[in-house]
């Protein structure tokens, strides 16, 4: 078989992808926006379920990318494309063109500003702080509160951007819940003696081992969980975090000192994957994610024929999820192409 | 003998009409509350009497408001209202003139040529004949704007047009009739005995040239009386109402009456005087940003007229009160809005036909008693503190806590003594409640909150949204004076109490609905920012300025609709490419800020940003809750 795909994105997804058609004979075009592949779990330092490095996923990727028939070009940000016959034509932001017999779209997910809850006060007080910034202080082993003091008491706020009607996301962003309890148990083994909130609105372990790790957090590692979304966050004159918030099953409002607060930033549709559709011709969700042409039989199909979806482009969706996504993208890619030559 | 069969129906309309509005009037003046009453009866006889006759000529006959907006539709509006009144008065004075007697019945001026066929012969008629028909031709040129318009309503440069029921249908088709039947029957009569001018005198010439004229020109002037008699007997059931009604809405509005905040006889004068011009439905975001058409004040009003169900369409709205500003009647649309939705938009619907001539009923208020008594015990316990300023954030300010620590730090700066008063959490305002139309239940949130202002003993209360902002002022009995904080910190920068660096940035400013159009506050946020920055123009500034599509006061409103109103907003806003976008409201912040990459800060972020000494760090920290008193307050 012949052809020659252009993916756009290297992170999981577009990765994983790749050298599956590469090793299917197909020549591919990888286009990263950063210098270097991996996306968002470079940021990661561990993985749930299984606690695993994600350095160990970075170098899966870097393993599949090996292949002569895969080029890899980085720092480039794909702004439109046209189709004119059976081939495409990239336009990317610094003027280069790229040509293929087929797009595989692979921009992943952005993750929401937290800025914009301004009620939580990220960017406003010194120990609120992102679930990715957390992860960046794992990966230092240190977790210290910005006056370099250890935090006694912290709180995880679930669903921050996500199943939220003011931010404009009613969806749920799907691997919050499990990253706080992951991350919960992170703290807990690096500061032993510190006490954990998750303050949540549902939790939802919808995945392999997720419960049993849910189960493990509470009875091992005495991790409370307390069910109501936090409503607002101020500072007092000692520093502490004030963190109002009902406690729904008790049924009574709540206002806790924490001293470092961690929002669980929800997955939003990327920007940078907006403006590869330039001109609007993809359809897109009411999550304003690009919609498949069918979410039970042709979720990695697209609109326009010739242009495939792979990973959290579409809806949000941890690593086992993207590379499963990713490989049926590739048996849609072989098929388009057979029939087209 | 000056009579013909064909007159009848126009005299039962005429004198049909005459009789319901004197009927009428006397039962809305019979349901006025006796102060109104009395305002009523000193406008009579005072200067409100000569002002409304002024306004009546300039706005029910010339439109001018109208011709302000839109010059196409302005003169469509003009051309049949004022028209037709010189064809009645100049008819009038023809009759009176020329006709065999002096102080003839109406239908003698209305229907002069059919009875004065030969009028028209010497030089003075034929001038007379020649200034009627330039008046006929006047309205007909209105006509052919108005039938155009109904059927695309942009070639008058109006993005939409209202929708009609079926009797409004058959109202329009009889007044659509009215002057062409006139033209017909009068060129026909003047054909058959070589009068008439210009228009009458030449059609009718040609008419005569192949017709039998004198007998044709008989069935026109029936469908000429039958059209005006139709007209007028529907009128009460019609849009067409406000003709008469709006010259009382001048009057009562010119002797001091207003909507208020329950329903009676002006809101009732009011919703008649809607005449659907659609000039509302331009005006409206929901409208031009989110594609949602019938809920605006025009059809409020006009399912109002018909006693229907109202509360889908009372509580879709932002409130935000720019139909209010643009319509050329002057109903106070939002107040309208306010009062069904304390009826919580119930109508009783129209049954019969009889009913909706007969129909004088204010809505009735029906507010719920709320299921149990209201309990704060989950608050703090508050020991009251004496201080002169208080400081209210309220519920948005404490969820934007940037402008909070910005206004902690500008009332620190100021040396005043003063107190936060909501510091550990507090109570609503009440105005979203009375958005909801909840009233008795904001009543407790304004109890409570009221007895926390006197205790502190007060006499400034400074609060930082715009919601709490109008409540307290309009709905709380309070004996201190209520500033917004832009409206406190002018004061600061007038008697030089706080000293500010100007930041050389450039700022577009958002009017907040609740501050701007409903508080009437446009000008101290401005010179505040004038100030500190540079202030840009966006082209929707003071009255014409958009919502950000956050408002409270929207119940049905769905999110992608919503974010459709804010992006429009957000995109006007940076259009001129600012370094801030400034506003004065925690709600609009939000909302603006989730739109656009330019930073949008509060006023008061900005000012705390530009004073001259910061507070220094530890200060905040040691802050005591008394500060140095200054001679200064």
């Amino acid at each position: 078989m012949t052809g020659n795909v252009i993916v756009i994105g290297g992170g999981t997804a577009g990765v994983e992808a790749a050298g599956q058609l590469a090793r299917s004979g197909i020549g591919v075009t990888v286009i990263e926006k950063e210098s270097t592949i991996g996306g968002h779990v470079r940021n990661w330092h561990h993985l749930f379920p299984d606690r695993r490095s994600s350095s160990e996923v970075i170098d899966y990727l870097r393993k599949q990318l090996k292949h002569d028939n895969i080029t890899l070009v980085t720092g480039e940000l794909i702004s439109g494309f046209d189709k004119k016959g059976g081939s495409f034509r990239l336009k990317s932001s610094s003027g280069k063109e790229f040509h293929g017999d087929a797009v595989l779209i692979a921009s992943g997910f952005d993750l929401f500003r937290s800025e914009r809850k301004e009620e939580y006060g990220y960017g406003i007080y010194d120990n609120v702080i992102t679930s990715a910034d957390l992860e960046s202080m794992f990966r230092d082993k240190s977790i210290l509160l910005r006056n370099g003091r250890e935090p006694e008491k912290i709180g995880f706020v679930h669903c921050v951007g996500s199943r939220d009607e003011k931010s404009g996301n009613l969806y749920c962003s799907k691997l919050c819940c499990i990253t706080a309890v992951k991350q919960a148990i992170g703290l807990k083994e690096l500061i032993p003696g510190s006490k954990v909130f998750c303050f949540y609105m549902d939790m939802r372990m919808g995945g392999a081992l997720y419960e049993e790790m849910y189960r493990e957090a509470q009875e091992k590692y005495g991790i409370s969980f307390i069910r109501g979304k936090v409503s607002e966050v101020s500072e007092n004159i000692e520093g502490k975090l004030v963190t109002k918030v009902e406690d729904t099953l008790a049924g009574r409002p709540l206002r806790i000192e924490m001293d470092l607060l961690v929002l669980m930033a929800g997955m939003e549709m990327s920007k940078d994957g907006e403006a590869i559709d330039i001109s609007g011709k993809l359809n897109r969700g009411v999550n304003r994610f690009f919609a498949p042409a069918d979410y039970h039989f042709g979720s990695n199909i697209s609109n326009i024929k010739g242009v495939f979806y792979a990973g959290a482009c579409t809806a949000p969706m941890n690593i086992t999820e993207t590379i499963s996504h990713a490989r049926g993208a590739v048996s849609d890619v072989l098929n388009y192409l057979t029939n087209k030559h | 003998m000056h009579f013909d069969p064909f007159i009848i129906p126009f005299n039962i309309g005429l004198y049909f009409i005459l009789i319901y509005v004197v009927g009428r009037s006397i039962i809305w003046f019979r349901n006025l509350s006796r102060p109104d009453k009395l305002r009523l009866q000193r406008g009579f006889f005072g200067m409100a009497f000569g002002q409304s006759l002024k306004e009546i000529f300039l706005e029910s006959l010339i439109h001018r408001k109208i011709l302000k907006t839109n010059l196409r539709l302005g003169y469509m509006h003009m051309s049949l209202a004022f028209g037709w009144f010189l064809l009645i008065l100049f008819g009038t004075i023809e009759a009176d003139i020329f006709g065999s007697h002096h102080l003839n019945p109406p239908h003698m001026a209305i229907f002069f040529r059919f009875f004065n066929p030969d009028h028209g012969k010497t030089a003075f008629e034929n001038g007379y004949a020649f200034l009627m028909d330039l008046v006929l031709a006047f309205i007909l040129s209105g006509l052919i704007l108005a039938i155009i318009k109904r059927f695309s309503s942009k070639s008058v440069g109006m993005k939409k047009t209202t929708r009609l029921k079926h009797l409004d249908k058959i109202a329009l088709a009889s007044l659509w009739l009215i002057f062409p039947s006139r033209l017909l029957a009068e060129s026909l009569t003047s054909g058959a005995y070589g009068t008439g001018s210009f228009l009458t005198g030449t059609l009718g010439a040609w008419f005569n040239s192949f017709l039998p004229a004198k007998q044709a020109a008989y069935p026109f002037w029936w469908l000429y009386s039958l059209s005006l008699g139709t007209f007028f007997v529907l009128l009460p059931l019609t849009r067409y109402m406000h003709i008469p009604t709006e010259l009382f809405l001048i009057f009562m509005r010119n002797s001091g009456i207003r909507t208020g905040d329950k329903a009676g006889t002006y809101s009732e004068v009011e919703v008649h005087s809607c005449s659907s011009c659609g000039i509302c439905i331009d005006a409206c975001q929901m409208s031009f940003s989110a594609g949602i058409n019938n809920i605006q004040s025009a059809y409020l009003l006009k399912a109002i007229r018909k006693d229907e169900d109202t509360s889908g369409i009372v509580f879709n709205c932002l409130m935000c009160g720019r139909c209010d500003v643009k319509c050329p009647v002057g109903i106070e649309l939002t107040s309208i809005r306010m009062i069904q939705r304390r009826a919580a938009g119930a109508g009783n619907g129209i049954h019969n036909i009889w009913h909706g001539y007969l129909r004088t009923n204010p809505v009735p208020v029906t507010a719920k008693q709320p299921a149990s008594k209201p309990s704060y015990d989950f608050l703090p316990a508050r020991k009251p503190e004496k201080a002169d300023i208080l400081y209210f954030a309220g519920c948005m300010t404490h969820l934007t806590p940037s402008i909070k620590n910005s206004m902690v730090k500008i009332l620190d700066a100021s040396g005043m003594k003063w107190s936060f008063m909501d510091e550990d959490g507090g109570v609503c305002c009440g105005r979203p409640l009375m958005l909801a139309g909840n009233d008795r239940e904001a009543r407790e949130l304004i109890n409570f909150n009221s007895r926390l202002i006197w205790k502190s003993g007060a006499h400034t209360l400074v609060t930082s949204c715009p919601i709490c902002y109008k409540v307290f002022r309009e709905s709380y009995y309070l004996d201190v004076e209520v500033l917004h904080h832009t409206q406190f910190i002018k004061q600061l920068i007038e008697d030089e109490t706080v000293k500010m660096n100007y930041l050389n940035k450039r700022v577009t400013y958002h009017s907040p609905c609740e501050l701007g159009r409903n508080s009437g506050v446009y000008d101290e946020p401005k010179e505040v920012l004038r100030h500190v920055a540079d202030l840009e123009k966006t082209g929707y500034d003071d009255g014409n300025s958009l919502c950000c599509g956050g408002s409270l006061a929207n119940l049905r409103l769905q999110s992608p609709d919503k974010h459709k109103i804010a992006s429009f907003a957000a995109a006007a806003l940076s259009a001129p490419a600012p370094d801030y976008i400034a506003t004065a409201c925690p709600l609009c912040k939000k909302t603006i800020s989730a739109e656009t990459k330019i930073r949008v800060a509060d006023i008061a972020e900005i000012v705390a940003e530009s004073i001259v000494k910061p507070v220094a760090n530890g200060m905040k920290k040691q802050r005591i809750p008394n500060p140095i008193e200054t001679s200064k307050v």
